[in-house]
């Protein structure tokens, strides 16, 4: 627990580093991943943050076993997950993938509930167990109140919280979320990231999620994963990872790399061809940062 | 107010409804079950058929309840039973209203395979029924092996099927043309369907066989909930996706195939009783139980129906089913566009 800063006392961070050994992973037997290392540490946010196709998102769900690998081991601590029984797994890891859609007529403590799949026996059956795990999910994620609202009726915020309440009901040590905040206004956001935050803090859950807001991940994230074309090209603390080299080099961005005024995190202020305070525009359409 | 007892109490609501909903199918069974068994050339007051099938009454009455109208009443019941589950199974493991074993053709496939048997093989009775299964089974392999691309995917599982069930059509009816009339006659059974003359093994294989196989699906139907939710979630949650569909389509196909053998097609009952069954239910599940039930309430009203000419048609079971199934098919995909974004 030495190696957890932020996790308070007696939070229940046991399963270890999620760590990619080697790890090819690709579609149509193209591989866009290929002998990837990489150590997700326990206890901690990481954010992965790249441009759009450099493999982040079927990174996330080739460790989550959404996608199978074409070579390569997962392990989790020091167990190889890579062959573990996916219910098995699916006690160990949670995981949020990119788009969700309810069946219709469900409630949200019915769809939470789904989250208690893994832990129950051939019959499903839920016991008085399930319900706490449930309530405590709801309340965790502020959507207590709406626990016998049809899941169709919710806003887009708070359906993305019932599903982060169906992966917690899960209660497993790492918790993976592909993109959890795509279909939402930046208000919701915010919101869902410190809702993750609190988890991580509260719970010592490992997170890991798969971010496009790159400020957002800065901010959020204890440790930072820059993927390009299917390789990692940076990790660490953002303050170390984030400058301008390197998201010129991951994205292909010219930017400013400037300290976030709120929390003090690198901030990414994208340079671009117009609209600079002094009126300067780079001739030949390629910019020109100024001393 | 916000407590575990909340997410209970929601349970207990949803109990009392599935409660609800399958008692008033129940009532609506034995109501109906007992005009099918008063109904009729030789009439019986409702009260005199009822003691017959217990055993008591003349010979005349006797008769007429347990040889013609009771295994009638039974084989209409054990069907739609049977249709609606395997109907259910279809549509919620597949995630598509529109996925049923008629539109798949896997129903089509039992039929062909039945008339193959009767008419190329000139068999008659058990060879039919296993005929059926080799043809629904062929049909859901071919389907399979079409469809399969690094995992099922419901659409062209859908589209591949309709291709199977246009081709598994139209050699019924090439074979049904090139036939002799008299035979041609019996095999319209098989293309249409009808529970008139299902006799007492018959109805044993159909009843042993529901049992067994309602028996692996309550065993399986642990894997809906999680499935429902898209395979990224269902694995997720720990579910063997496409081990999860494939069996659970195999035990489908079994129940298709072991309906269509006995009383034949029966059209859209597969379609519609699950439909009416969700909406009954509406909780986000497969509403296994309560398609056994509407299926068997459909198929028993639709012999009612169809056996008296209640509309002024007196038909074959499966034309009336099809006559009620049609309009629904037209209004499902006048409406599917805008719900199947996902």
């Amino acid at each position: 627990m030495i190696d957890v800063p932020h996790a308070p006392p007696g939070s229940r961070t046991s399963a270890g580093d999620l760590t990619a050994h080697g790890v090819s992973i690709g579609y149509d037997g193209r591989p866009v991943i290929e002998g990837l290392d990489l150590t997700l540490p326990q206890g901690r946010v990481t954010a992965v943050v790249g441009p759009n196709a450099c493999g982040k998102s079927t990174l996330l769900r080739g460790l989550a076993r959404l996608h199978p690998l074409i070579a390569g081991r997962v392990t989790l601590g020091d167990r190889d997950v890579t062959n573990l029984p996916r219910k098995e797994l699916a006690r160990l890891v949670g995981v949020l993938p990119q788009s969700s859609v309810a069946p219709d007529g469900v409630r949200v403590a019915e769809l939470v509930g789904r989250g208690r799949y893994p832990h129950q026996g051939w019959f499903g059956r839920h016991s008085s167990d399930d319900d706490v795990v449930v309530m405590r999910s709801l309340e965790a994620t502020g959507v207590a109140d709406l626990a016998d609202r049809p899941v169709a009726e919710l806003s887009g915020g708070q359906r993305q919280r019932v599903w982060v309440a169906m992966v917690l009901a899960q209660e497993t040590d790492v918790v993976l979320l592909d993109e959890p905040t795509t279909f939402l206004d930046v208000t919701h956001q915010v919101e869902l990231l410190d809702l993750l935050h609190d988890l991580n803090r509260e719970r010592g859950t490992t997170v890991v999620m798969v971010l496009h807001e790159l400020n957002l991940a800065a901010r959020y994230a204890d440790h930072l994963v820059v993927m390009c074309a299917g390789r990692v090209v940076a990790e660490g603390a953002p303050s170390d990872v984030i400058d301008e080299a390197t998201v010129l080099e991951a994205f292909g961005l010219d930017a400013k790399v400037v300290p976030d005024p709120v929390s003090g995190t690198p901030m990414i202020v994208p340079v671009g061809r117009h609209r600079r305070a002094d009126g300067t525009l780079a001739p030949d359409g390629s910019a020109e940062p100024r001393e | 107010m916000s407590s575990p007892a909340t997410v209970a109490s929601l349970r207990t609501l949803r109990h009392r409804r599935l409660a609800l909903v399958l008692g008033s199918l129940a009532a609506l069974v034995v109501v109906l079950a007992a005009l099918g068994l008063t109904l009729g050339a030789a009439s019986l007051t409702p009260g005199r058929a009822l003691l017959a099938v217990v055993g008591v009454g003349d010979a005349g009455d006797l008769f007429v309840v347990h040889r013609l109208r009771l295994p009638r009443v039974a084989a209409a019941l054990l069907a739609g039973a049977a249709f609606g589950l395997a109907g259910a199974l279809f549509q919620s493991t597949l995630r598509n209203p529109l996925a049923s074993p008629d539109i798949l053709g896997i129903a089509s496939g039992a039929s062909l395979g039945a008339v193959t048997v009767l008419l190329g093989l000139g068999l008659t009775g058990a060879a039919v029924s296993a005929g059926a299964f080799v043809g629904a089974a062929t049909i859901a392999v071919l389907i399979w092996f079409f469809a399969w691309r690094q995992g099922l995917h419901s659409i062209r599982f859908v589209l591949v099927g309709v291709g199977f069930a246009y081709l598994a059509s139209s050699l019924l009816a090439w074979m049904l043309a090139s036939a002799d009339q008299r035979d041609a006659a019996t095999a319209l059974v098989w293309t249409v369907g009808s529970v008139a003359d299902v006799r007492g093994p018959a109805l044993t294989v159909l009843g042993v066989g529901l049992v067994v196989l309602a028996a692996a699906v309550a065993a399986l139907a642990r894997w809906q909930g999680p499935l429902a939710l898209g395979d990224d979630h269902a694995r997720g949650l720990g579910v063997a996706t496409d081990a999860a569909r494939v069996t659970t389509l195999l035990v489908a196909v079994a129940l298709v195939a072991l309906a269509t053998a006995t009383v034949g097609p029966l059209a859209f009952v597969a379609l519609v009783a699950p439909a009416i069954a969700r909406r009954l239910v509406d909780d986000g599940g497969p509403a296994l139980s309560v398609s056994v039930a509407t299926g068997a309430t459909l198929v028993l009203a639709a012999d009612i129906v169809a056996q008296h000419g209640l509309l002024g048609v007196s038909a074959p079971t499966g034309i009336v089913t099809g006559l009620v199934g049609a309009p629904y098919l037209l209004w499902l995909l006048a409406t599917h566009e805008r719900r199947s974004r996902a």
